[in-house]
């Protein structure tokens, strides 16, 4: 419950706040809505000497959907629920941000935490390469753009650099079909396993899909193979079949208190087939 | 490392100030510094809810707050709900519903509800559900919570109605 102590930050700049992790080094780290750091501070599974707030950086905030769609890392889950131009432009976000937590941690906790933080039960990972989003990076060296469907390495080990800031996502304006559709053991859960498809339609026939899965893997899992399984066909039980199997090749879950292997295999099958009549409704 | 900073709060429209450590969480401050201590703690993994309140127009866990964070902040507690001579309607229906038991969860519950009732005036018992889902209670089964927060929500929109 107690965390160490530190010393306390709030630039009201990327620049500052970059600025600070450069000076302090690997004792640094960035809070911003504190939702998966302040717990770890308080179990000391992490213990940094310099809190470098970003509440402050106005740069941060802001959601702008038109046909690119750009969301400041500091947005909270439930601005992201709540923003009505999103909801038009990209309804699978505020779907996929419902079933994240709880109202009160979805009040503090931002879409950047929520990316960058690198736990495979994260929610928003998955749904960024279902997505294809980019994710903006601001460091020493100045701006750089990663390819979400590039960004996760391994578990807490992503493509970020020690001292660059997530400071935005950004993705064209998905696909009219969508689903996030979570299987969990109550609310405020990470998954047992969760799957994002964006599928478009044109006469009848699937002409773009995309799959991804949440917690099924030590990180975020985009199943190409999954997707390609339902391009041209019209989501009968046998497209459906081959894209659950495509994403199983895909899929590496490992046994923990939600399950052994073989169930979360299964589980994963079992939500995937759920989204996908989901989002071909809607497509 | 880490002196105690000057932090300034508004809390239940009092502007108050201490000195504590930028790690002490909000929770902390306000129950030992502050001697507010109607908001409980009930776990350190930041799922319970009993410390509840609300922060700058949200409800937000206090115990996943620093007090650094919370520099500047408007804090309203249970204690700013309504007071024993003059229950908010919130309070005086979780008592006629038996929406509490032990009592512990309750200052989060009601701290919660009264901000969701205010984001959402005419709440359906699925959205009571969904929208209390962060504050566990031990005791009631929460039925009799959602009937409160319902025949809160009812009564404060009557009275509403009533006004206008």
């Amino acid at each position: 419950m107690i965390p160490a102590r530190f010393d306390y930050h709030r630039p009201d700049s990327v620049a500052a706040a970059v600025g600070l992790l450069q000076q302090h080094g690997d004792e640094a780290r960035v809070v911003a809505g504190g939702h998966s750091l302040i717990p770890m501070m308080k179990l000391r599974m992490a213990a940094p000497a310099h809190l470098v707030d970003l509440q402050g950086i106005a740069a941060l905030r802001g959601i702008e959907a038109g046909e690119r769609i750009r969301i400041g890392a500091m947005v909270t889950q439930s601005e992201m629920i709540a923003h009505a131009g999103l909801a038009e432009a990209a309804p699978i976000l505020a779907e996929a941000a419902r079933q994240i937590a709880d109202p009160q941690v979805r009040n503090l906790g931002t879409v950047g935490g929520n990316v960058a933080n690198g736990d495979p039960g994260n929610d928003l990972p998955a749904l960024m390469l279902c997505l294809d989003a980019t994710f903006t990076l601001e460091g020493p060296e100045g701006v750089r753009e990663v390819a979400a469907r590039g960004f996760y390495e391994a578990p807490y080990v992503t493509a970020r650099e020690e001292e660059e800031i997530l400071t935005a996502v950004g993705f064209d304006r998905p696909a009219r079909g969508f689903a996030y559709e979570k299987q969990k053991r109550k609310i405020g859960d990470y998954a047992t396993a969760a799957a994002a498809v964006l599928i478009g339609a044109e006469g009848g026939r699937v002409v773009s899909a995309s799959v991804a899965m949440t917690n099924v893997a030590d990180v975020p899992v985009f199943s190409a193979a999954a997707g390609e399984a339902l391009v041209s066909t019209d989501c009968a039980a046998d497209a459906v079949a081959a894209a659950v199997a495509a994403m199983q090749g895909d899929i590496d879950p490992v046994e923990d208190n939600r399950g052994p292997v073989e169930f979360k295999r299964h589980v994963a099958g079992v939500i995937l087939t759920r989204a996908i009549a989901r989002a071909w409704s809607r497509a | 490392m880490s002196d105690k900073m000057h932090l300034k709060l508004t809390v239940n429209g009092e502007a108050v100030e201490t000195l504590a450590e930028p790690r002490e969480l909000l929770i902390h401050v306000l129950r030992e510094r502050l001697g507010i201590t109607g908001p409980h703690i009930g776990c350190e993994t930041s799922h319970c809810g009993a410390c509840t309140v609300d922060m700058d127009g949200k409800s937000v866990k206090a115990c996943t707050v620093f007090a650094a964070q919370a520099q500047g902040a408007e804090i309203t507690t249970i204690e700013g709900i309504g007071t024993p001579d003059s229950l908010h309607v919130l309070q005086e229906m979780f008592r006629e519903h038996h929406g509490l038991q032990c009592g512990f969860c309750t200052p989060g519950m009601i701290t919660r509800a009264w901000r969701l009732l205010q984001e959402n005036p005419s709440p359906t018992e699925e959205e009571v559900r969904f929208g209390m889902a962060g504050n566990l209670c031990r005791c009631t089964g929460y039925q009799n919570i959602v009937k409160a927060v319902l025949a809160a929500a009812h009564e404060l929109n009557s009275v509403k109605e009533a006004a206008e």
